[in-house]
């Protein structure tokens, strides 16, 4: 902060109040010097915080007493964290009076460590406060140079972000090689039973389940699909109606509206899911004389439908409207009617967007957990018969990691293994799904 | 017969300001030339008014060109002509027009087939992302004017023909018509109101967004037109109205001021606003 006015400053001062002398304005020359001295600063900071426990620890912990020669890792471990707790004021398990001592050390190295810290941040922002000083000149380049510096910001945000994708993606594939290693790629991908069956202990019978994927991932697609045959048509013809028919004042209120129901939160389709139309289905169900579930694929592809209509209606409606008024003229002045503009050319010329759309859509429905963990069940059923309880991928990861599990059964890799089914399934749909959007839009510019 | 009677007269006292609500010219025509019939038409859009008792008449096989400042009502009035102000909403239209003696506006009067009579091509050519084959068949489809597959193509090939585009595009008729050049384009729009056998062409600018020797091949087949259709064009350009067209009707704020055959419009305007546009004073 201060530093901004050290820099204004001097750059007033060597211009010699001639600011048409100065390369770039003054308020740059501020920025350059306060970019200088704040960021290298912060690095540091960042750095010393990142490493400064691991450093005081094992500091205290290199000159334990002789007591304590003996103890493994693991131990020094558990011994590491009472010292932590104690210093904290935190209650330890049995307390002992060398710990007392360890503790006391630990709380002084780490607030030695905490003036050091501040001090060294202090004097590199001093230094580059300094040196950027030192650097301004009447030809400076200032503006360059603070461009250049928010530039490089930029960057680092945007790369963190790809990182941690990478980063993600990356563990989710190392986890699920792990599961390959106990359970065959085939089996997984063609197996035609799932039952991960709860093994505490690894000498425990029948502690490796079925692992076939098939059957869970039809109970995904069998959703997906009744999820889909109710938001397409419904968004489909909403959209429709909202661009091409509805009056203005109607469409601002109901566009809107529509939207909301994409802020519902996932839990509260849920159990209106579990707790309405599930049992809708079965009385329905009991008085066709048809044997019905108590947990139905058709009440959560029901609900999820209505849960992505207003994606569908919206993309929809966007990519409708995107269609130039001069094409809808061109149909009309040809004698068209409205329902025929409709049809024969708004429709056809919005068709590879509105794809693009109900792909996302899609994408969103397989992604889904909440309806599914609530309303379809946990049984993984190989059946197309939407009255039957089924369940689906996302299910299963959450039914896998839920609860204590030892972190290298084949059941919890299992979950990593299906979370990359997951997420190869979903990025292909999402890529055609912008590639055929890019398409689209390249047609009319 | 009112109307015509002091539209005459407004031809001898060519000039005189005051009387500017009056056309100065000839706007109308004996009943036996003329295809469209305009009286007294006011347009407007809400409260505002776009075209101010205009009445005007287009003959048979003549091409009549329209001409004067942007926003003076030129494409609303041409709009009028086959009801495309119908698809905007806050439009109005009061008067009398008529299409071979019968009310355009009448209540009983359906759109589609008037608008299969009169057809309209635009400012930007607007071929739908159809083939081009199905660009020129949509018309006559929905109309119900073919039946079967070789009725089409005939259609298909006589409009192509007429609108010039044959040679150009018969190799390639499954292609999308969006990947036609801007002025085969518009050639192809010409040809896609053409396949429905209209009596009138509405054009709107028609080469107002193609290069120099698109809109030639453009004037070039106008004329052409001329011995079947009868075609009312908006243009910005003066040399283009004088190079296709045999009337001129300049309009100013949304009236007519002056109407005439174009080669006197263009040298011996009567009307001072008239003469103000042509020799650029302002436009
Ligand atoms: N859809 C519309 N809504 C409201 N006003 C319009 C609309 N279209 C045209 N106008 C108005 O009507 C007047 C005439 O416009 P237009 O017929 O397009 O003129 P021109 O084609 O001669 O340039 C202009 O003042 C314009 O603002
Ligand atoms: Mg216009």
């Amino acid at each position: 902060m201060s530093s901004y006015w050290f820099g204004w400053r001097k750059a007033k001062v060597i211009s010699g109040g001639d600011f048409q002398k100065l390369h770039s304005r003054l308020p740059y020359y501020g920025y350059m010097s306060a970019l200088w001295s704040g960021l290298p600063a912060l690095m540091i900071l960042l750095l010393w915080l990142s490493f400064e426990t691991t450093i005081v620890s094992s500091l205290v912990m290199s000159d334990l007493p002789p007591a304590y020669e003996g103890y493994s890792e693991q131990q020094k471990g558990l011994l590491l964290n009472d010292i932590k707790n104690l210093s904290e004021g935190r209650q330890t398990s049995g307390k002992k009076p060398e710990l007392k001592i360890l503790s006391d050390r630990y709380t002084q190295l780490k607030a030695i460590a905490n003036m050091a810290n501040i001090a060294v941040v202090l004097a590199i922002a001093i230094i580059g406060g300094v040196f950027a000083s030192q650097k301004i000149k009447v030809e400076t380049r200032a503006r360059n140079n603070v461009e250049k510096i928010v530039k490089g910001l930029l960057i680092a945000s945007s790369t963190i972000a790809i990182f941690t994708t990478i980063g993600i993606v990356l563990s989710v594939l190392f986890e699920a090689v792990r599961f390959f290693e106990k359970i065959p790629v085939v089996d997984f991908l063609f197996g035609l039973e799932w039952s991960p069956q709860t093994a505490i202990r690894e000498d425990q019978v029948g502690s490796s389940g079925a692992f076939g994927i098939v059957p869970v991932l039809t109970g995904t697609l069998l959703i997906s699909f009744i999820a889909m045959m109710v938001a397409v048509p419904i968004g489909l013809m909403s959209a429709i109606y909202l661009s091409e028919y509805a009056p203005k004042t109607f469409r601002s209120i109901a566009k809107p509206l529509l939207e909301v129901l994409a802020g519902v939160p996932t839990v509260v389709y849920g159990f209106f899911a579990a707790l309405v139309v599930a049992p809708m289905i079965r009385d329905a169900g009991v008085t066709l004389g048809l044997d019905v579930s108590a947990e139905s694929a058709l009440a959560a592809g029901l609900v999820m439908g209505i849960m992505i209509i207003p994606f569908v209606s919206s993309l929809s409606d966007d990519v409708i409207n995107a269609v130039p008024q001069a094409m809808r003229d061109g149909a009309y002045a040809l004698g068209a009617t409205r329902s025929e503009t409709v049809r024969q050319v708004i429709l056809p010329a919005a068709l590879p967007g509105i794809v693009g759309g109900v792909l996302l859509a899609v994408s969103r429905a397989i992604g889904e957990t909440m309806i599914v963990v609530m309303a379809a069940g946990l049984s993984a059923n190989l059946t197309a018969n939407p009255l039957e309880a089924v369940t689906t991928v996302t299910v299963q990861i959450v039914t896998l990691l839920v609860g204590d599990q030892e972190f290298d059964s084949a059941k919890t890799l299992a979950a990593f293994a299906l979370g990359l089914t997951l997420f190869v399934v979903t990025l292909a749909l999402n890529v055609l799904a912008l590639y055929i959007v890019r398409k689209y839009r390249e047609q009319y510019e | 017969m009112s109307t015509k009677d002091k539209a005459t007269v407004g031809e001898d006292q060519h000039g005189i300001e005051s009387e500017d609500t009056e056309t100065v010219g000839k706007p109308l025509l004996a009943a036996e030339k003329s295809r469209m019939t305009c009286r007294n038409v006011f347009v407007y859009y809400g409260e505002k008014m776009a075209i101010d008792n205009i009445s005007l008449d287009i003959g048979k096989n003549e091409v009549l060109s329209m001409i004067g400042p942007s926003g003076c009502g030129k494409s609303t009035f041409l709009r009028c002509l086959n009801r495309m102000n119908d698809t905007i909403d806050i439009c109005r239209v009061d008067g009398d027009i008529k299409l071979d003696n019968q009310d355009i506006y009448d209540q009983k009067l359906d759109v589609v087939p008037l608008r299969a009579r009169v057809g309209m091509v635009f400012q930007k050519p607007n071929p739908f992302p159809k083939s081009i084959y199905d660009n020129i068949a949509y018309g006559p489809r929905i109309h119900g004017m073919v039946d079967s597959k070789t009725d089409t193509d005939e259609v298909v090939e006589t409009s192509l023909k007429r609108a010039g585009l044959w040679e150009e595009v018969k190799d390639r008729l499954d292609a999308p018509g969006t990947g036609l050049s801007g002025g085969q384009q518009q050639r192809l729009c010409i040809a896609r109101a053409i396949a429905v056998n209209p009596e009138v062409i509405l054009m709107d600018e028609p080469c107002s967004a193609l290069d120099p020797i698109a809109t030639a091949k453009i004037e070039e087949l106008i004329d052409e037109l001329r011995e079947e259709f009868t075609i009312a064009i908006v243009t910005h350009s003066m040399q283009q109205a004088a190079r296709v067209s045999q009337r001129t009707a300049y309009f100013h704020m949304g009236k007519l001021i002056e109407v005439g055959k174009t080669n006197k419009i263009f040298t011996m305007p009567s009307h001072q606003l008239t003469e103000d546009y042509i020799t650029g004073r302002f436009g």
